[in-house]
C-alpha cells in the first residue's frame, strides 16, 4: 500500500515527491478529547496513513461540521474548515466542483451527519464527488453532554430519555448503500491496524467514500462496541470482509456464513468454503451489501470491512467536461450575449 | 426589411405623451407572451418604457378562474419614465376573470378591450360575475370596445390545419395585432421573432402571424375605434440598446464580475420564486467556466458557495425572503471566517412563504440584523433592472478587497420588472482586485493578520505550501488563528469584523441628490422605489414645492455623505414596501426624524401615493390613508 504515486495536483509538479511522516501531519494544536476517547485511535490512524497517499500536505483538505468528532481537523497540518453543524458535506461539495484536483476529507459524527446534517450526507453520496467522509459513530450526542442520538438504540436511557428512547435507530451504512454511495466500508477505532487499512482504502477510492467507524465515547456511552469490538473477542464476533473470498470468521477462521432462502445463516466449524457466500463489492446489486449491513451481533457477526465499492461517474468530472464541451462548442463571447437576442441603435440627434 | 405597417393618413390620430396599456387573460393565454413583444416593438419604435409583468403563484390554476388571472403592464412615454405607470390607460382583458381581477385599475373613460367571445355563461359564473358586466351597464364609465376575438380567430385560422384547441391558442397573437394597431406599431419585429421562435413549427408560425394580421388588419378595417394614438419616440442617449429584465441584468452583472476578476463564477442555489431565473440564466454559461450546482436545500447552497469562496472561486448563492432566513447560520460562518461570498435575495411578500409572486421590501432588517451574534455584512441594493448590472459587479469588488460577504437585495419588482438597458462598454468598467496569499508569505504568515487599510484577512487558498491553517466558527485569536475563548481577543476580533465593514464607506460613492441642494423635504428611498419616488419628487417640484429626492444602493454601510446630506432638509420622508425598515435604521444613526410612508401590499408605489404623501408631510393636505382595489393584480408605481 506504499506504492509510490505520481502527483496529480497543484504541489510541486511533476515526479515523486519527499516522503511525508505521520509526524509531518500533526499540528501545533493540543489535542482536547477526553482522555481514552476513540477519537485518538482514528486520528492516529489517519496521521499514519495521509503520508501513504504521497500527495502533498497542501492540497488536502478537512472539513468538518459540529461534534467531539468535528474538532478533529484543527489537530492535522493540512488545510481545514471546522463548519457549522450537519453542513460539512455543503462546504466539500463547493469546493471540490471549484477544486477538483484536491484532495477532500469530510468529518462527520452521528448526530452531526445523520440528524440535524442528515439532508447534505445524502445528497453527496448520490452526487458522488470524489470525497472521502469518515462518520464516527459513538451512539450517543458527546459534545452536549450525553443525549440519545439517531444511532442510540430503542429503548437507551440517556439524559434526555430517562425512560428510555421510543425510537428505532438509524443504520448509518444502510443509508449510505441507499443513497448510493459508491465505496461503503466499516471499520472500529479498536483495530487500529484494520482501521488504517480502510481509511486507505477509502481515500483511494475515485468517487464518494463513506466510512463508518465504530468510536467508543468512554464518558457516555463507554463500551458501545465491547461485546464484539474488544481485541479477544473480535475474531470470534467480526466478520472480516474481504473481496472475492469466503465469508469467514472465527480465531482460526473455523466459521462461515452461507445464505439460507434469502437469510444469512452462521455455519459454525466450516470443515470447506464449500456453499459459503464469497464476499462481492463490486456487485452493482445492492443485495448483498444489504444482506450484509442488516448483520449485527449477537445474531451474526459484525460485518467490518469494505462492503460496497463500484465505479462511477464523479460529479465534479461530469461538471468541469460540460465546462470543457461548451467551451469548445462556442467561445465564450461576452459582449454578445450582452447584446442579447435584439438590439436596436439609439442615433445621436 | 419590407414593411408590413399601410399607412392611413386618413385615420385620426391623437398625439399622447404617455401611455399605459395593460394585457390581462388567463395564465394559458398568452399574456407575457403578448405584453414582451409589444414591448419590444416600442422600444424598438424608441418610446422609453417600463414595464411589470404580474403572474399568478399557481402553474396551472383552473382556466378562467380569478386566481389563474396573468397580466403585463407597460407603460411607454415620449420622455424619461421611471415606472411601469399608475393605472392603465387601456386594458386588454382576453377573458371575464381577467376584467373582474383588473377592471378596477382602468382609470375613468379608460379604453377597455374585451373578448366578448369569452363572456359566455361558464365563464361569467367561474369569474363569479351574476350577470354579464357587458350588457348591465357596469362598465358605462370607460370606453369600452367588446370584439369576439375568440371567433375572429377561429376564422382567420380556418385554413390552418391544426387542433381547434390550438388554434385557440393563437388569440393572444390577434389580440397583439390589435393593440399594435393602436398604437400605429409596426408588425414587423413581431413577425420576425416568430418567424425564429416557430421556424421548427410551421404550422403553428402560420396560425399565428394569420391571426397577428388579422387582429391589425380588423383595427384598420372597422370603425370601432375612434381614434389611434401616437406616442412619438423619447429623447434617449444615443448607443445600442437592448431589452433587459433586472434578473437577467443580475446574471450577467455577476457574470462580467467573473471577467472583470478573472476568477471562476460558482453559483449554487435552491430555486425559489423570484429568483430562480438568475440560476436558469447562469446555469446556460458553463462556456464562461461558470460552475451551477442546485443545492438539496438552500443552507446546502450556500454552505457549497462557502466551500467554493474558501477554494478561492467567485462564490455566489442567491435566494428569496425564506431561503435567506435559511441561510442565516452559515451567512455567518462566512462572517466568522471572513470569506467573500455573495448573496442575492430576490424579495417577495413576507412573512413565511407569504405572497412569492408580489414584491416587498421587507427582507432589509434581516439582512442587516437577521443572524447570532454582532454579525455585519455588507449591503448594496440594485434600484432599476439595468441598476442589477452595476450593482453585482459592485457587490463582488467589495466582497473581493474587504474579505466580507455580501448580501445583494433586489426585489421581485426590480428583478421581473424590465427596460430599455443602454449596453455597456466592458472597456470602461474597471478590473476587481484581489490577492491570493502566496506561499512565498509562509514564514510570516497568520490567517488573521489584517490589511491595515480594509482590515480584511488574507486569502489563503489551499494548494498553497506551506500556508495550511485551520478556521471554523469558533471565535479566533486574532494573532495566531488558534481558537481562542480569551475576552479581550473577542472583543477586538468583535470591532474588527464591524470596522472592516464600516471602513467600505470610504470606497462607495456618496449619496446623489435630485433637486434642491437643501429645502422643506427630502424624500429617501431604496431599491425598486426608485422610479415612483423621483418622479413623484419632480412633479411636486413642477408645482413649486421644494422637495428633493435621494435614493440609497448601498445600505451597509451608508454613503459616508448621508448623514450630512439629511441634515440639510427640515423633514425626511422614507416610503417603502415594508413596515419602516430603512426609516428605523435613519432614526437609529443619525438620529433625525424621518416620517415613514409604508406600503405592504404586494404592490409598487404608485406615483400618485407619493405625491399625496409628500403634500401631507409638507402639510398642504390632511392625513393620507392609502386606498387598496378589492382585486387588483398589478397596480403601476
Amino acid at each position: 500500500m506504499t506504492a509510490p504515486v505520481k502527483n496529480g495536483s497543484t504541489g510541486d509538479g511533476e515526479g515523486e515527491l519527499p516522503v511525508l511522516t505521520k509526524k509531518d501531519f500533526t499540528s501545533d494544536q493540543e489535542v482536547r478529547w477526553c482522555p481514552g476517547c476513540g477519537d485518538y485511535a482514528i486520528l492516529a490512524q489517519m496521521q499514519k496513513m495521509l503520508p501513504e497517499l504521497r500527495i502533498p500536505r497542501e492540497n488536502i483538505v478537512f472539513v468538518s461540521g459540529i461534534g467531539c468528532s468535528s474538532r478533529f481537523p484543527y489537530y492535522l497540518e493540512t488545510y481545514g474548515f471546522h463548519s457549522i453543524h450537519g453542513r460539512a458535506p455543503t462546504l466539500a461539495t463547493g469546493l471540490k466542483i471549484t477544486r477538483p484536483e484536491l484532495s477532500v476529507f469530510v468529518i462527520t459524527g452521528d448526530g452531526d451527519g445523520l440528524s440535524i446534517g442528515g439532508n447534505h450526507l445524502l445528497h453527496a453520496m448520490r452526487r458522488n464527488l470524489d470525497i472521502t467522509i469518515v462518520l464516527f459513530n459513538n451512539r450517543i450526542y458527546g459534545l452536549t453532554k450525553g443525549q440519545f442520538s439517531p444511532t442510540s438504540e430503542m429503548g437507551k436511557v440517556t439524559k434526555s430519555s430517562p425512560y428510555g428512547t421510543t425510537e428505532a435507530p438509524l443504520n448509518p451504512a444502510r443509508i449510505a448503500i441507499a443513497a448510493g454511495a459508491t465505496f461503503v466500508a466499516r471499520s472500529v477505532d479498536r483495530d487500529t491496524k484494520h482501521l488504517e487499512e480502510t481509511l486507505y482504502r477509502a481515500a483511494k477510492h475515485k468517487g464518494t467514500s463513506f466510512v463508518e467507524v465504530y468510536q467508543n465515547c468512554n464518558i457516555f456511552n463507554d463500551g458501545a462496541f465491547a461485546a464484539f469490538a474488544e481485541k479477544d473477542v473480535r475474531a470470534d464476533r467480526m466478520l472480516y470482509l474481504e473481496d472475492g473470498k469466503p465469508m469467514r470468521f472465527g480465531k482460526h477462521q473455523e466459521h462461515g456464513i452461507r445464505l439460507e432462502g434469502f437469510t444469512p445463516e452462521v455455519v459454525h466449524n466450516a470443515p470447506d468454503d464449500e456453499g459459503l457466500l464469497i464476499h462481492d463489492a463490486g456487485n452493482p446489486n445492492t443485495a448483498l451489501a444489504n444482506m450484509l449491513i442488516h448483520m449485527d451481533y449477537p445474531d451474526y457477526p459484525v460485518p467490518v470491512g469494505i462492503i460496497r465499492q463500484v465505479e462511477s461517474p464523479r460529479f465534479e468530472e461530469l461538471v468541469q467536461h460540460q465546462v470543457e464541451d461548451a467551451k469548445a462548442r462556442s467561445e465564450p463571447d461576452f459582449e454578445s450575449l450582452l447584446r442579447g437576442p435584439e438590439t436596436w441603435e439609439v442615433p445621436a440627434r | 426589411m419590407t414593411s408590413e405597417t399601410p399607412v392611413r393618413p386618413q385615420q385620426q390620430v391623437e398625439r399622447l405623451e404617455r401611455v399605459t396599456v395593460r394585457f390581462a387573460g388567463d395564465s394559458g393565454d398568452g399574456m407575457q407572451l403578448t405584453g414582451t413583444q409589444f414591448t419590444k416593438t416600442t422600444a424598438i419604435f424608441g418610446n422609453d418604457l417600463a414595464t411589470l409583468p404580474d403572474f399568478p403563484a399557481e402553474i396551472r390554476a383552473p382556466t378562467g378562474s380569478l386566481p389563474g388571472v396573468s397580466g403585463f403592464q407597460i407603460s411607454f412615454a415620449s420622455s424619461d419614465i421611471r415606472t411601469p405607470g399608475d393605472q392603465p390607460d387601456a386594458l386588454v382583458a382576453m377573458n371575464p376573470a381577467a376584467l373582474k381581477v383588473n377592471i378596477g385599475d382602468l382609470r375613468p373613460g379608460g379604453l377597455l378591450i374585451v373578448d366578448e367571445g369569452e363572456f359566455t355563461g361558464p365563464n361569467l359564473k367561474k369569474a363569479g360575475y351574476q350577470s354579464n358586466p357587458l350588457e348591465n351597464g357596469s362598465l358605462a364609465g370607460f370606453e369600452v370596445v367588446p370584439v369576439n376575438i375568440t371567433r375572429q380567430n377561429e376564422l382567420a385560422l380556418e385554413e390552418v390545419d391544426l387542433p381547434s384547441k390550438q388554434k385557440f391558442q393563437s388569440r393572444n397573437f390577434y389580440a397583439l395585432g390589435l393593440v399594435l394597431w393602436l398604437y400605429g406599431r409596426s408588425l414587423d419585429p413581431t413577425v420576425k421573432w416568430a418567424q425564429q421562435r416557430f421556424s421548427r413549427n410551421p404550422a403553428v408560425l402560420d396560425a399565428n402571424l394569420r391571426a397577428l394580421r388579422a387582429g391589425y388588419n380588423f383595427g384598420d378595417t372597422t370603425e370601432l375605434f375612434q381614434v389611434r394614438y401616437d406616442v412619438p419616440p423619447a429623447p434617449v442617449e444615443p448607443g445600442l440598446y437592448r431589452h433587459i429584465s433586472g434578473n437577467e441584468a443580475t446574471a450577467l452583472g455577476f457574470l462580467a464580475a467573473s471577467l472583470k476578476s478573472g476568477l471562476s463564477l460558482f453559483y449554487a442555489s435552491y430555486p425559489i420564486t423570484p429568483a430562480s431565473d438568475v440560476l436558469h440564466e447562469l446555469s446556460k454559461h458553463r462556456n464562461f467556466g461558470v460552475k451551477t450546482l442546485q443545492a438539496e436545500d438552500e443552507i446546502a447552497a450556500i454552505g457549497a458557495a462557502i466551500g467554493a469562496a474558501y477554494g478561492g472561486s467567485l462564490a455566489l448563492t442567491g435566494t428569496s425572503g425564506p431561503g435567506l432566513a435559511l441561510k442565516s447560520e452559515a451567512l455567518n460562518l462566512a462572517v466568522m471566517t471572513e470569506l467573500p461570498l455573495v448573496v442575492i435575495d430576490v424579495q417577495r411578500a413576507g412573512p413565511s412563504t407569504g405572497m412569492p409572486t408580489k414584491t416587498e421590501q421587507s427582507d432589509l432588517l434581516q439582512a442587516m440584523f437577521g443572524r447570532n451574534g454582532d454579525s455585519p455584512v455588507a449591503i448594496v441594493a440594485p434600484s432599476t433592472p439595468s441598476d442589477c448590472f452595476i450593482m453585482a459587479i459592485e457587490a463582488f469588488r467589495i466582497a473581493l478587497k474587504y474579505m466580507v460577504p455580501v448580501i445583494y437585495l433586489s426585489d421581485g419588482y426590480v428583478g421581473n420588472g424590465s427596460e430599455p438597458w443602454r449596453i455597456p462598454d466592458m472597456d470602461e468598467i474597471p478590473a476587481i482586485e484581489y490577492q491570493f496569499a502566496s506561499a512565498s508569505e509562509a514564514d510570516s504568515f497568520s490567517p488573521y493578520n489584517r490589511d491595515p487599510q480594509t482590515l480584511a484577512r488574507p486569502w489563503a487558498i489551499p494548494g498553497t505550501k506551506g500556508l495550511e491553517h485551520r478556521i471554523g466558527g469558533l471565535e479566533k485569536s486574532s494573532a495566531t488563528g488558534d481558537i481562542s475563548y480569551d475576552p479581550g481577543n473577542h472583543h477586538q476580533m468583535t470591532l474588527y469584523r464591524n470596522q472592516r465593514v464600516a471602513r467600505i464607506a470610504q470606497d462607495i460613492p456618496p449619496v446623489e441628490v435630485s433637486g434642491p441642494e437643501d429645502g422643506e423635504l427630502l424624500v429617501l428611498g431604496w431599491g425598486g422605489t426608485a422610479g415612483a419616488i423621483a418622479t413623484a419628487a419632480e412633479r411636486a417640484r413642477q408645482q413649486g414645492k421644494s422637495v428633493a429626492s435621494a435614493h440609497i444602493r448601498y445600505l451597509n454601510p451608508f454613503p459616508a455623505n448621508l448623514g450630512e446630506v439629511l441634515s440639510r432638509y427640515d423633514k425626511v420622508l422614507v416610503p417603502e414596501l415594508n413596515m419602516g425598515q430603512l426609516a428605523l435604521l435613519i432614526r437609529a444613526k443619525y438620529l433625525v426624524d424621518a416620517v415613514p410612508f409604508n406600503k405592504v401590499a404586494g404592490q409598487p408605489f404608485k406615483i400618485t401615493e407619493i405625491e399625496a404623501k409628500i403634500d401631507e408631510v409638507l402639510g398642504l393636505r390632511g392625513p393620507y390613508e392609502l386606498e387598496f382595489g378589492p382585486a387588483s393584480v398589478l397596480g403601476g408605481g
